[in-house]
């Protein structure tokens, strides 16, 4: 980027061979094309774990189905549910604050370039290693390729004696490479938010978009890390004759769960804290009014980060705990959904008595609001341990995580995408389009997902492979299998949104969307400087006190 | 490629925000520490949990000598720290390399400790749950120490040549940071490994 950063205004660059633009991509320390690039990788991603998705449908579309042999089906689950996670939300998660942190607290880079690059080809790599699995995971004559032991890959499962060959090998290895890229970013973001922040924009100013991103970052570092911690005692159980999670030689299955699920849950909490700093940039502006509650919505984030440290063990009542944990888990789970409650009626808040524009962005961030209430509720009733006794491991719990992931992280990634594409392309997204894509995905998630429901109530364990005709499953897995189906075809449409509209999309300037924070007010997309000059800030809305010089809300804060 | 004519507020007078390099480090010793409790939970978990020996109570002496060793290059290395604030390269050479001879002497310490129970006793990683935590926890900690090691030398060698004074000593700090680090955790190790575990 050394040439880059010095780019004149109206000097034409992009006459290069395409040699050089792609060196310039492949060897870039700018958090703007290290964004860009975390989001095409989670893009590419995105659409092989959506095909692995539609796989495991296909096969479930009926009883006595035998559309892929069960090897793979086990397969196609784990690889679906580690793809997804690791290399989909977070890295788009990552993605964004990369392109985003910097501009929204006006700073030109990130704080530490290199080492930014570095965390996104170590993740760059683990999602190579996984999938390299399928062609270089065959050990022993009949061990089978990809993982296939479910992405918590619970012990003895990845033990020796139970995953000959590499499979589980490929998995530690991409889990631990990509996690130490995440921890590199973890601490990248954290340093750039605390010491990188421009003039006047105190801790009380930053848009809850950098506030949230400091939180998860936070997060990253103490619950990705339990998760390394367990990939290495994994890694010397395996190669090194180790019994941490050996029964035989005293060894507990159970430390693994506890270990996975300290890193699993949190975890749920840093994929869905920067869709609730989407929703903390987006509503606002689509509502005409600054965000409902500011120092609330700091504290009901923090509070969360701290909370979602202590609930972990609801992943296992079903393992026997004594009543006084399995008390304390319930308790902890329920009330965590007390400031996430909070979160939500300040987003209503906001929009309550707002001008609301129902522009695609907006849609999407109203339909996370209502799919992501109904997840947390059948998240606090699945927080009750007898109800979870009865329930976990079917359906139902597949329903619930997918209702939060998909209805709240996701649909709020498409808001995202709709509201800052302008700014990373000069482009608007179609918006006609993008209304299709709203409906269609609309459709076939509450297809897929309300109806997925059903089934566990009646009984239909999770990661199973076929199932006895008569039990009333086969109507509801059909309607499901269509309903995934339709998300496919949303998705396709969006991603069609995205080419077309990089050609042929109405030119966007700098502020499409008449916003309030400092990325709006350079360039779009933004010169590699970011900043011509460091801007100074006196509120949480430096634009608007721009906008409206008579009326500036330093003079309310 | 022109941004909004933005007639930003005067800049505050006083603004002053925290040394990237200080902040992250305290990161990375924060995600260091989930690290090294993961570690310390199962070693604690497992105490006593062996089907065969031998036991830690059998092999086990704390290494009382190489911790006092180590403990105190964490006050050299402070010194030295101190001296390169006042640009007094010297005196900040010296205690450096008192600091890396002092962790480099944990090392042996710890080299000797398992060469006496792999050879002596018979106990390796593979042997009982016992020598799986054990040489985990404590082989993790001297990776960190090693690590910490080759970063002390090659500040000392660029001070050999020449380049390193007092403009350096933010990044110098920064280093001492982790070093005080691993010196914690040592203590937590200790405890756990050679007065609460025998």
């Amino acid at each position: 980027m050394s040439s880059d950063a010095i780019t004149m205004p109206g000097v034409n660059i992009d006459d290069r061979a395409w040699v050089d633009v792609l060196h310039r991509w492949l060897t870039t320390v700018d958090h703007k094309r290290l964004g860009i690039l975390y989001i095409l990788y989670a893009l590419f991603f995105l659409l092989v774990a959506g095909a692995e998705a539609l796989i495991i449908r296909i096969q479930l579309i009926h009883s006595h189905n035998d559309f892929v042999s069960p090897q793979v089906f086990n397969r196609m689950f784990t690889m679906h549910g580690t793809t997804m996670i690791f290399f989909v939300v977070m890295p788009v998660l990552f993605g964004f604050a990369n392109y985003l942190v910097p501009l929204m607290i006006g700073a030109r880079d990130m704080a530490f370039p290199r080492l930014n690059a570095f965390s996104f080809w170590l993740t760059a790599l683990g999602g190579f290693l996984l999938y390299f699995s399928f062609v270089g995971a065959n050990g022993l004559y009949g061990a089978g390729n990809a993982p296939d032991v479910g992405w918590w890959a619970y012990a003895p499962l990845t033990a020796r004696a139970f995953s000959p060959g590499h499979s589980s090998d490929y998995w530690t290895l991409a889990l631990l490479v990509s996690g130490f890229g995440s921890i590199g970013t973890a601490i990248n973001i954290i340093a750039t938010i605390l010491c990188l922040r421009c003039p006047g924009m105190t801790l009380n100013r930053m848009p809850l978009f950098a506030w949230l991103n400091l939180v998860m970052s936070g997060l990253v570092l103490i619950a990705l890390t339990p998760l390394s911690a367990a990939q290495i005692m994994l890694l010397i159980d395996r190669y090194l004759g180790g019994h941490f999670f050996d029964a035989q030689a005293g060894g507990s299955a159970a430390l693994w769960m506890h270990f996975f699920w300290i890193f699993g849950h949190p975890e749920v909490y840093i994929l869905i804290i920067p869709a609730f700093a989407f929703m903390s940039e987006i509503i606002p502006v689509f509502s005409r009014k600054p965000i409902f509650g500011y120092p609330i919505m700091v504290a009901a984030t923090i509070a969360i980060g701290f909370v979602s440290m202590s609930v972990w063990a609801h992943h296992l009542f079903t393992i026997g705990m004594s009543s006084y944990a399995n008390s304390f888990f319930t308790i902890t789970s329920m009330v965590i959904g007390v400031p996430t409650g909070i979160k939500i009626f300040n987003w209503l808040g906001t929009m309550w008595g707002g001008k609301i524009q129902f522009k695609v962005p907006m849609l999407f961030c109203i339909g996370f609001l209502f799919q992501f209430l109904i997840g947390g509720l059948t998240g606090i009733m699945q927080a009750t341990a007898p109800v979870d006794w009865q329930l976990s491991l079917s359906y139902f719990v597949v329903a619930h995580f997918h209702y939060i992931i998909v209805g709240g992280i996701i649909f709020a990634l498409f808001a995202a995408f709709y509201y800052w594409y302008p700014k990373i392309t000069g482009r608007m997204l179609s918006e006609t389009l993008g209304k299709w894509h709203f409906w269609l995905f609309l459709i076939g998630f509450h297809l897929t997902f309300d109806l997925m429901h059903i089934p566990g109530l009646l009984g239909m364990p999770r990661r199973i492979y076929t199932y006895e005709p008569g039990r009333g499953w086969d109507t509801l897995n059909l309607l499901i299998t269509v309903g995934a189906f339709i998300q496919g075809i949303a998705i396709m449409i969006f991603v069609a949104n995205l080419v077309i509209s990089y050609f042929k999309g109405d030119v966007a300037g700098n502020d499409p969307w008449d916003a309030w924070t400092l990325e709006w007010s350079v360039s779009s997309p933004p010169p590699a400087y970011n900043f011509a000059t460091i801007p100074v800030v006196e509120s949480r809305r430096p634009l608007w006190d721009v906008k409206h010089p008579e009326d500036p809300d330093s003079r309310y804060e | 490629m022109t941004a909004i004519p933005i007639p930003f507020p005067q800049r505050p007078e006083t603004w002053n925000l925290p040394y990237r390099g200080k902040v992250a480090m305290a990161s990375l010793i924060i995600g260091e520490s989930a690290i090294f409790t993961i570690f310390v939970v199962a070693y604690l978990f497992y105490l006593g949990k062996s089907v065969s020996g031998p036991t830690p109570r059998e092999v086990l002496t704390p290494p009382i000598l190489f911790t006092i060793f180590l403990l105190s290059s964490s006050a050299t290395i402070h010194f030295a720290t101190r001296f390169l604030e006042r640009n007094k390269v010297g005196p900040f050479l010296g205690f450096w390399l008192f600091t890396i001879a002092l962790g480099a002497s944990f090392l042996y310490g710890t080299a000797r400790e398992w060469q006496r129970l792999i050879y002596g006793h018979g106990l390796t990683i593979s042997t009982n749950l016992f020598g799986t935590t054990y040489y985990s926890l404590v082989g993790l900690h001297a990776f960190h120490v090693s690590v910490g090691l080759v970063m002390l030398c090659l500040v000392a060698i660029f001070t050999m040549l020449g380049g390193v004074d007092s403009e350096q000593s933010r990044r110098v700090g920064v280093l001492s940071m982790y070093w005080h680090f691993v010196d914690a955790v040592w203590v937590v190790v200790f405890t756990v490994v050679y007065i609460v575990g025998r």
